[in-house]
């Protein structure tokens, strides 16, 4: 009883940082899932997911490990495309239009929907090449001094700018893992994302670093819609106004993160936030 | 009950301990052993290399040396009797002034241009010296009166003139010289007779004859009549001219190959099959490659024999499979997660292999390329079967040029029936094809770190 306790008390405090639920009713709803399935050649990964995602503001997926939700994330942006014999059902709309409809270019698609992964992966170039990279490949810049701008804005919203100002030609895996992970996030804004997906993208830092990209991921939802996957259940309570539930494949509950972590209805969702699985 | 537990637990300890102990004595043992073979392995592969490095050093730096006659050379009017060289001025049409010059280097050649080199020789000698034309003319190499006809007809105001020249001693000489032929051998079985010895050893006495560096190894082809002056400078060319092709073809092929099969072909029965049969191909017996290019480059599209195309051509079928193997290893250890961070940020496929992929490769790419070269430039045996095997003195122009290579060339001299002379000059002609290959392995090494350090 004590834990749940500590818990709760964890929980409110953050949320009182954050808007009231009904603030975020107003979000008009950007990514909606409807029944998404996924099979690894013969194994089900998903059963049947659907979910709806608001515009500016934080939606956290949380559950135990192998419950799905990053196979879930990697179907918004269609990289499980990428993987071999990885077949995906269902529909995922993004502002109403099917990501999956084959006349879509996944590229493009990838360009308004930008990912951070858990594992820090900057490109082994100078830390300006890194976030320039994206407005490169799309053309968004038309001249150097235009990518110059994007590229130090980007690492502004990414609060790196003044941390490597001053050698934005040293290669990005020189930085430490927090830093290299800012720079990843700062490589995603850079092309104008209008979603954003986390996956896990804290898992690897120290608990200082893990702060820091708390904290961005907060002010960073004032302009994107920003997905996370985490299994840090205080995280997702910490950053996040909605919270789903993944178990074993399937969509357990979803709900305002407030109502989840101090009200869940699912006998699941109570034993995993009071840490009975996982 | 909880003492129970731990009065027994005292004594299970302890032997569980020794049992520890026992099983580390063994395996310390098993570990010494192992770094012990391994050492001596080591110590054995070098051995032999040492050994090998040894030997050629030993027999090849001699032959870098070689035995120059210095005498004075008469061109002497009575025996040059056809006239003075025709200039342009005296003829109305360029067509006549060139037949009228060719008549004259035609007349130049049927003189017995021996004579002069006879001539020189006597003078040079010591006076009431009794020895046979022949006898005095084994002494210079045989292409002495070539050398002294160039030089008269580069230049006709030589006539009547003495000039002090170079001529290269016969290889018998140089042998003689250097020692590498038993001096208390019998008459019978010396290659120069008694006269031409003892006036080699006068000549060596009063400095006629000396020893400078062989030139003749970088600076001329291969020579059969005239042995002291063969050297390696057709057979370097044409294995210039193969390792162009291979460069040329193998490696943009090879990569792109590589690429296509690791990054874009789709995972089927046929890329397995052609995964399969490139691995086979990169162990068929190089000679299998020069039957194919015989039957193939040669019979078939009808290229012409020895030349450094077809055998470019064939050591670019045997490069490749080395090449996309060592390609596509490079590729599949590329970690997922660059792989990944590039389709996130929304490159296409080609991209992300262009942009990311190919970059972190590369210095693997280029290393596995060189040692493909390096291969291909020590290959012997399927050029043997093209016809590069031939005696050719001449320096190839074109890669359509009848040429020979480096170790064809060793092949050739190794084969030479002038033992005495010929296996110091293999040796030599061995330090040269390897001094290719560590310049070769030196720049892929020096590239390597190059690249990594930028990366």
């Amino acid at each position: 009883m004590d834990v749940l306790a500590g818990k709760v008390k964890v929980t409110q405090k953050t949320l009182d940082q954050t808007m009231n639920p009904a603030e975020l009713m107003d979000h008009p709803i950007r990514l909606t899932a409807r029944d998404v399935t996924v099979h690894y050649g013969a194994k089900q990964a998903l059963h049947g997911i659907s979910i709806d995602i608001p515009d500016r503001a934080v939606t956290a997926f949380i559950g135990p490990s192998g419950c799905g939700k990053s196979t879930f994330l990697r179907c918004i942006n269609r990289m499980n495309d990428t993987i071999e014999g990885a077949k995906v059902g269902g529909r995922i709309e993004l502002d109403g239009q099917d990501i999956y409809d084959p006349k879509l270019d996944v590229v493009e698609l990838r360009a308004r929907i930008g990912m951070v992964f858990q594992k820090p992966n900057p490109f082994p170039k100078s830390i300006y090449d890194n976030v320039a990279y994206g407005p490169r490949i799309h053309g968004l810049a038309r001249n150097k001094a235009d990518l110059d701008e994007i590229v130090v804005s980007s690492l502004r919203k990414a609060g790196l700018f003044e941390e490597v100002k001053d050698r934005l030609s040293e290669p990005g895996t020189g930085l430490s893992g927090g830093q290299q992970q800012r720079l990843c996030i700062a490589r995603a804004i850079a092309v104008g994302p209008e979603v954003i997906l986390m996956d896990e993208p804290c898992s690897a830092l120290d608990p200082i670093a893990t702060a820091i990209i708390e904290e961005l991921i907060d002010e960073l939802r004032e302009n994107y819609t920003i997905v996370i996957v985490t299994h840090s259940m205080q995280q997702a309570a910490r950053v996040s106004q909605k919270t789903a539930f993944f178990h074993l494949g399937n969509l357990i509950e979803q709900g305002d993160t407030e109502d989840i972590f101090t009200n869940p209805v699912n006998k699941q969702t109570q034993d995993y936030i009071m840490g009975r699985i996982g | 009950m909880a003492t129970d537990t731990v009065k027994s637990a005292a004594p299970e300890a302890a032997s569980r301990t020794n049992l520890v102990r026992d099983s580390l004595r063994r395996r310390h043992f098993n570990e010494r052993l192992f770094r012990a073979l391994g050492l001596l392995a080591i110590c054995v592969a070098l051995g032999f290399v040492t050994l090998l490095f040894a030997d050629v050093f030993r027999k090849g730096i001699p032959a870098f040396t070689q035995t120059n006659l210095h005498v004075a050379v008469t061109f002497d009017p009575e025996v040059i009797d056809v006239g003075p060289a025709p200039t342009s001025d005296q003829f109305t049409s360029e067509a006549e002034y060139n037949a009228a010059s060719l008549k004259w280097q035609r007349d130049l050649a049927l003189l017995n241009w021996n004579t002069i080199v006879e001539q020189a020789l006597r003078a040079a000698a010591p006076a009431g010296t009794e020895i046979d034309a022949r006898a005095l003319l084994s002494i210079p190499e045989t292409n002495a009166r070539h050398v002294l006809r160039e030089m008269y007809v580069k230049d006709p105001s030589l006539l009547g003139q003495t000039v002090e020249v170079d001529l290269l001693g016969s290889a018998n000489t140089d042998n003689w010289v250097k020692g590498n032929i038993d001096r208390t051998l019998g008459d019978a079985q010396q290659q120069l007779s008694a006269e031409a010895r003892a006036l080699i050893d006068t000549f060596e006495a009063d400095g006629t004859i000396s020893t400078g560096f062989a030139w003749a190894i970088f600076t001329n082809v291969d020579s059969r009549s005239a042995p002291a002056s063969a050297g390696l400078l057709g057979a370097f060319v044409g294995t210039l001219w193969m390792m162009l092709i291979v460069v040329v073809l193998a490696v943009p092929i090879g990569v792109a190959a590589a690429i296509y099969l690791e990054e874009f072909a789709p995972k089927s029965r046929i890329t397995d099959l052609i995964e399969v049969n490139i691995n086979n191909l990169a162990a068929v017996p190089s000679i299998v490659f020069g039957l194919l290019g015989a039957a193939v480059f040669i019979n078939w599209f009808h290229l012409p024999i020895s030349a450094p195309l077809v055998g470019g051509l064939v050591l670019t079928l045997m490069t490749l499979p080395t090449i996309i193997i060592a390609t596509r290893g490079a590729l599949m250890g590329v970690s997922p997660a660059l792989r990944q961070a590039a389709l996130g940020m929304g490159a296409s496929k080609t991209q992300m292999v262009f942009h990311h992929v190919l970059p972190v490769t590369f210095p693997s790419i280029l290393t596995a390329t060189i040692l493909g070269i390096a291969h291909a430039l020590g290959e012997t045996a399927p050029l043997l079967l093209i016809g590069m095997k031939a005696f050719v003195a001449s320096v190839p122009a074109t890669p359509l040029d009848q040429a020979t290579a480096l170790p064809v060339q060793i092949y050739l001299w190794q084969g030479n029936e002038n033992r005495n002379f010929f296996e110091p000059r293999t040796a030599a002609a061995i330090m040269v094809l390897l001094a290719v290959m560590i310049f070769l392995n030196g720049a892929a090494i020096y590239l390597r770190s190059r690249l990594e350090k930028r990366a």
